[in-house]
């Protein structure tokens, strides 16, 4: 039955399975032109894009962070410097239980409760793939303890990194500064600046002082290495390198010992010294007292100290020497007998009688002498050497404030100096027209008066007193202070000059210049009010002392530096150059609560003159001898 | 020894020269590329050999298995493996989520591997045994034959396999004669519940069809390897990175690239004339395959010649077919590319039938 029956069905069930392979071939065929298809889109179509997809992932570029630059003193000494140290660092993102790794780390090592707190704000601060540092300058021993326990801490690293070291303490934090760990801001500030990939090999960013700002200079260019890595990021080779450029090394007309000796002779007092060399606006020492430690904040301050230096009575942080804002009080009166004399208001042996006050027409208010029963005949040389405030009421009153402001102006006051550090203060030169902008309110003669004596809306940093006696002391030019003298390359080991900037020249009549240098130099020989610090010395010093005053006394009243608590007394000034008949070093002095300037700013200067010009070292100066006067 | 020899030049004998030549072809391109993606690793070249010499000796093995052995060998499989499953469903040990291994003390055994010839040799089995009376009952029981192992593989829940099973049973149908109309019915019913069969589906298998259509949503996770493998093969170019020097695969960034992707460090290294040789020569075979099946003298010979190419190719397309990204990824390895021994032996295992069957035409059926 199956033999004969099915042969024709069998012939067209064979036709027909023919068939079905045929669509079944031609099904294949279908499928095979969908993978080439998708090939030749991949493989050709998209090729440019992808193989740059591939080569993105192969290789990955390595920032070499440079080295950054020295920082020394005029005589090489160096005050900032780079030493490599062994640091725990902790990635917060590897971690999985942050404490019991700290706990855990804790047993190894010895971990300090500062150091876990300046760990706990750091990590507050950062990102969590970001490495944090834990501790720092691990000892051989430490290094080894965690290396051989580093298979149970995830996410836990000892890593050689570049620190900085300030070696000549707190004096110098004010020039110095110091640096610390890019932060946020840090981060806003270099991409704005477009900067920002050069610092992805760095983790410190300078903070404050040169360091701040010759960050572009100090930092260098960073390098970096082609790397082809492989899947889990390990680098496989090296394809390529752009070595990084190592940071310029900075020179300072600074002379570290006469900062010590200024430093020094401030004794037990607060306040800032500044000295420049007024040929160049060189700062030969700048001293703002108290200092504080930099080297706290290189790698991240725990948040007690920081608080303890930002919450001080005392405010280490604060550079008074750029941002200290004092009337400058008599230390103005050599630029107003000046103005005096330029403006035809004056001729030199024109005299007043000081009757110990002085009143506006009209009007009984007396402004008073600080001598009471004022100098009685006062020639203008004697205004200088005896400080005489009625003499300069009355040259204030007939010169009036806009032609003051206008004069005061051409030597630097209310204005930034220029010097190579950030965030000076301005200060404040007042006029009509500035408390018109400011208060909306006239102006009223008898804050004439008072201007013409340094007090009222007044408002000097000791810098721009230097700056403003720096040109008295070089016949008008307006030389901006410079700390930095010279740059280095370290790959050409070459020095090279940095140009002091000079802002123009003030046209004045060097007769009249004559007068008023010889009523300062008048203020240290016998009879004036610095004659006490300035005896014996073997050169001739030109000065002027002044005193700001910090509570008001009332009309009627007194000052009595006995009666007041220290904090309370007149900070002491004193601006002077030497040697008087060719300067080659200015110093402008405040001493906080120092009282008087002849007191205890005049003798601090001379101790910085006397080393400079003589090179001799000051025994115990004894700040509490001179005479209250000024 | 004249006897020795004789016996060797007829079991050669079995072996077709075409098909011989093309695999032989394939798996010395395999080689080159398993070296290659391995680093060059001595185990993995010589793990890679001996799972070909295996391969090839049990080819030639099912190769000398006349056709009307294997056809009986059909239903005693087939039940094997069903009863297997529904073992595994009930005493299965579960990895990765999913219940598919049998744990036999020393080795781990996955029964839906078996189901993969055992359903293409019962159902072939099964027309031949009515082929005089085909009527519409057998298509019906044929079709509920297909569905036990491929609900059981589904259930596992392993959609690839059971997809790739259904697949070789709806081919065998297929050239069985299945009428037109129900096919055209059976996929209006399929087309239809796609969106209830898109609610069945696992979280993970939804997320491979969605990262399928857009890998870049989730770069490190589940887009990774298409992401890596597109790259790879799109690199590539015209010609290719050369033997090793494939950049996406030396470095790692290729998964799995000894076994599922392979064909991305081929493509990488040898590029689209790399990728046009191997589809030829994929075309080549299931040409090959199809013509045995045409002049086969059985309709068991006809039916698995025909389903066993083109589910032959089947596997091809869906390995490339995802490793270049148009299909989701499913654990599927490249047919004679692939690094593992198991695949290979089972696919040579079918080369071996379908050598028999184009070498057995003189001993006709029953």
């Amino acid at each position: 039955m199956k033999a004969v029956a099915p042969l024709k069905d069998l012939d067209r069930e064979l036709a027909r399975f023919h068939a079905r392979l045929k669509i079944g071939a031609a099904f294949v065929v279908v499928l095979a032109g969908v993978l080439l298809g998708r090939a030749y889109h991949l493989q050709v179509v998209q090729h440019e894009f992808f193989t740059q997809r591939a080569e993105s992932n192969r290789i990955s570029l390595v920032p070499v962070a440079p080295n950054r630059g020295l920082i020394l003193d005029r005589k090489g000494r160096i005050l900032a410097e780079n030493y490599s140290a062994y640091t725990l660092e902790i990635t917060r993102a590897q971690v999985a239980d942050l404490d019991a790794t700290l706990a855990e780390i804790g047993k190894l090592i010895e971990i300090t409760p500062g150091q876990l707190r300046r760990f706990r704000r750091l990590l507050s601060e950062s990102h969590e793939f970001e490495t944090v540092p834990l501790k720092s300058r691990l000892s051989d021993e430490e290094v080894a303890i965690i290396a051989a326990h580093r298979y149970r801490l995830p996410g836990v690293e000892v890593k050689a990194r570049l620190f900085r070291n300030y070696q000549a303490g707190p004096g110098m934090a004010h020039v110095v500064g110091f640096i610390g760990r890019i932060n946020d801001r840090d981060l806003k500030r270099l991409r704005e600046q477009n900067i920002e990939h050069n610092y992805r090999g760095s983790v410190h960013i300078g903070k404050t002082g040169l360091e701040q700002s010759y960050e572009t200079l100090l930092h260098g260019r960073t390098g970096f290495d082609q790397m082809e890595t492989d899947a889990s990021g390990r680098a496989v080779r090296m394809l390529s390198r752009i070595p990084p450029v190592p940071g310029k090394d900075l020179r300072l007309h600074l002379d570290l010992d006469l900062q010590a000796v200024a430093e020094q002779a401030f004794g037990d007092y607060l306040g800032g010294l500044v000295a420049l060399d007024p040929r160049t606006g060189g700062v030969l020492a700048l001293v703002s007292k108290p200092g504080f430690d930099p080297n706290l904040f290189v790698d991240g301050i725990d948040p007690e100290t920081w608080k303890a230096l930002n919450e001080s009575p005392e405010r280490p942080m604060v550079n008074r020497v750029l941002r200290g804002i004092y009337p400058p009080g008599s230390t103005i009166k050599p630029l107003m007998a000046l103005a005096g004399l330029e403006l035809g208001l004056r001729k030199p042996a024109d005299s007043i009688v000081d009757p110990g006050y002085y009143s506006l027409p009209g009007s009984s208010h007396q402004f008073r002498d600080w001598k009471r029963g004022g100098h009685g005949v006062v020639d203008l040389r004697r205004s200088i050497s005896q400080s005489c405030d009625v003499y300069y009421y009355r040259l204030a009153v007939d010169m009036g404030i806009d032609r003051m402001h206008d004069f005061l102006e051409q030597f630097g006051l209310g204005q930034k100096t220029g010097i190579d550090l950030e965030g000076e203060s301005a200060g404040l030169l007042p006029s009509r027209d500035w408390k018109k902008r400011r208060w909306n309110k006239p102006w009223y003669p008898g804050e004439t008066v008072i201007a013409g004596i340094g007090q009222g809306y007044h408002l000097t940093t000791p810098l721009q007193l230097a700056t403003m006696t720096a040109m008295l002391a070089n016949g008008g030019r307006h030389v901006e202070p410079r700390l930095v003298e010279a740059l280095r390359d370290p790959l050409t080991a070459h020095w090279q000059p940095v140009p002091g900037a000079v802002r123009g020249q003030v046209a004045i009549k060097p007769e009249n210049l004559a007068v008023v240098r010889e009523g300062m130099l008048d203020v240290t020989r016998p009879g004036g009010t610095a004659a006490r610090a300035a005896a014996g010395a073997p050169y001739s010093i030109a000065g002027k002392t002044g005193t700001a005053q910090v509570v008001g006394i009332r009309q009627g009243a007194r000052y009595d530096e006995k009666r007041l608590a220290r904090e309370h007394r007149d900070h002491a000034l004193f601006i002077a150059y030497a040697p008087a008949e060719n300067p080659t070093i200015v110093v402008a002095v405040m001493v906080e609560n120092g009282g008087s300037g002849s007191g205890t700013a005049a003798p601090i200067a001379r101790a910085v003159f006397d080393y400079y010009l003589t090179g001799k070292r000051p025994g115990a100066v004894n700040l509490e001898t001179g005479n209250a006067t000024d | 020894m004249p006897r020795i020899s004789h016996w060797i030049v007829r079991r050669l004998s079995h072996l077709d020269g075409t098909l011989l030549l093309l695999v032989l072809l394939l798996l010395g391109i395999s080689l080159a590329v398993v070296a290659s993606a391995s680093g060059q690793s001595p185990a993995r070249i010589t793990g890679h050999l001996v799972n070909i010499g295996l391969a090839l000796g049990v080819m030639m093995l099912f190769a000398n298995i006349p056709p009307h052995l294997l056809a009986r060998a059909g239903l005693p499989l087939y039940v094997a493996g069903v009863a297997l499953l529904v073992a595994v469903a009930l005493f299965g040990e579960i990895r990765n989520g999913s219940r598919r291994w049998l744990n036999l003390g020393v080795i781990a055994f996955q029964p839906s591997e078996l189901l993969k010839l055992a359903l293409p040799l019962m159902l072939a089995w099964y027309f031949q045994q009515h082929e005089a009376v085909l009527r519409a009952k057998h298509y019906a029981v044929a079709a509920v034959l297909l569905l036990v192992p491929f609900v059981l593989i589904l259930r596992q829940p392993d959609l690839g396999t059971s997809l790739m099973i259904g697949a070789s049973g709806f081919y065998l149908l297929f050239f069985a004669g299945l009428p037109w109309k129900v096919i055209a019915g059976g996929g209006a019913l399929v087309a239809a519940s796609l969106p209830l069969a898109w609610n069945l589906l696992h979280d993970y298998q939804q997320r491979r069809v969605l990262t399928l259509l857009d890998p870049g949503a989730d770069p490190l996770g589940a887009g990774y390897h298409i992401i890596q493998s597109t790259i790879a093969i799109g690199s590539g170019g015209l010609f290719g990175k050369g033997w090793t020097h494939g950049t996406q695969n030396q470095l790692d960034f290729i998964p799995e690239r000894t076994t599922d992707f392979v064909f991305a460090v081929f493509g990488e290294e040898f590029g689209l004339a790399g990728v046009v040789v191997l589809v030829a020569l994929y075309l080549a075979l299931v040409a090959r395959g199809l013509v045995i099946s045409a002049r086969a003298p059985t309709l068991f010979g006809r039916l698995m010649a025909a389903t066993l190419s083109l589910n032959l190719f089947t596997y091809a397309f869906v390995n490339m077919g995802m490793v270049s990204g148009v299909l989701p990824v499913v654990g599927v390895p490249l047919p004679f590319m692939s690094y593992g021994g198991t695949a290979l032996v089972t696919l040579m295992l079918g080369v071996g039938i379908l050598m028999s069957v184009a070498t057995h035409r003189q001993l006709n059926k029953t």
